[in-house]
């Protein structure tokens, strides 16, 4: 009987054993809600640098930050947005020089940009985990002359989302991505496509 | 004469980058990870990329450069998730501090409750008959099963 007794003294303190327990458990899950949120917002810092989804055609081209290589930059500055290349059809190719598909287009994009330089054409060369000898002496191999600029603190790379080297990105005049091309560009396929943009 | 004036200018280097051990460089390349290739530490990686950075790390090594120096380059050009561990300063020093505040937070939230419970041995039994899951008049209950197996049909 004395169970009985038990359970039902339990049963009539209850209520106001919640209640105590309700009040002094405040600030117990006060604290674990904010100790909750900075984990939460320490781990969408560390998620910034998973990056975002790469861009498809339609979508508008995220802005990229350049300071050039030595040798190699765009209307003499040393620094440019890609937003400054508005009103011109941008070409954006991502490469390393440990990549070997990268040496596949390496010539035909030089020789891409020889042709097509004066027709508001930019080709822009992004070196993707990169050291920076290490480029220079794969620019010089080939002879490229267009505009390249190491991928600084991979903030293109993640903007873009790419997922390996060669990537290409086909940016309209509006600043608008066309086209993506995942593997080394072929002559018929970039001239089709800088044709189209540069009609529209 | 050029050439030769050339040669012996990169002798020196040469032999130096050459007097650093693997060793040396592992140590500091298991610091590290090579962006191309996610969860493979860069001493143990077999990508071009990753021998180009441990070609990097032999150089600087040969130049004088400290662990943390060559550590801070990386992180300067690739970011901070090339580093093995977080840094122990600003924002990524919460990763070290989070966890302890975790463990801390909770021992004392549990040991706040463990306490309670001592002191409210109504609640204490509360929680013993609940477990228990046994009903109230589980003596009756367990008289009449003695009786039916004693034989008794009331």
């Amino acid at each position: 009987m004395s169970e009985i007794d038990v359970s039902a003294n339990t049963n009539a303190l209850a209520p106001e054993t919640s209640v105590q327990q309700k009040k002094k458990r405040n600030p117990g899950v006060i604290a674990a809600i904010v100790l909750g949120a900075i984990m939460l917002v320490f781990l969408g810092w560390r998620l910034r640098d998973v990056g975002a989804a790469r861009p498809v055609a339609g979508d508008p081209a995220p802005n990229i930050n350049m300071a050039f290589f030595d040798g190699y930059e765009w209307q003499g500055v040393e620094s440019a947005d890609l937003n400054d290349m508005r009103g011109k059809v941008v070409i954006v190719n991502f490469w390393a020089s440990w990549c070997v598909e990268c040496r596949i287009e390496a010539d035909l994009l030089e020789q891409t940009w020889q042709r097509y330089k004066d027709q508001d054409v930019v080709m822009l060369g992004i070196a993707y985990t990169d050291l920076d000898p290490d480029s220079h002496r794969y620019l010089e191999e080939f002879n490229v002359t267009y505009p390249n600029a190491p991928d600084l603190q991979l903030r293109a790379s993640d903007d873009y989302g790419i997922t390996g080297v060669p990537e290409t990105f086909f940016i309209d005049r509006d600043g608008v991505v066309q086209h993506v091309k995942l593997g080394p560009v072929s002559q018929s396929e970039m001239d089709s496509l800088i044709n189209r943009l540069l009609n529209q | 004469l050029l050439v030769l004036a050339l040669l012996l200018s990169t002798v020196p280097g040469a032999l130096a980058q050459e007097a650093v051990s693997d060793d040396e460089v592992n140590a500091v390349a298991k610091e590290l990870y090579c962006p191309v290739c996610e969860s493979i530490p860069l001493d143990v990686c077999g990508t071009q990329a990753c021998r180009d950075w441990r070609g990097e790390i032999r150089a600087q090594l040969a130049n004088g450069a400290t662990e943390q120096e060559i550590k801070d380059y990386f992180v300067a050009r690739y970011g901070d998730r090339v580093l093995a561990s977080p840094r122990t300063e600003g924002f990524p020093l919460l990763a070290w501090v989070l966890p302890v505040v975790a463990v801390v937070v909770g021992g004392i939230g549990f040991g706040i409750f463990m306490t309670r419970i001592r002191k409210q041995p109504s609640v204490a039994l509360a929680v013993v008959s609940a477990e228990s899951n046994r009903p109230p008049d589980s003596d009756d209950y367990t008289a009449r099963i003695e009786r039916e197996l004693r034989g008794d049909a009331n």
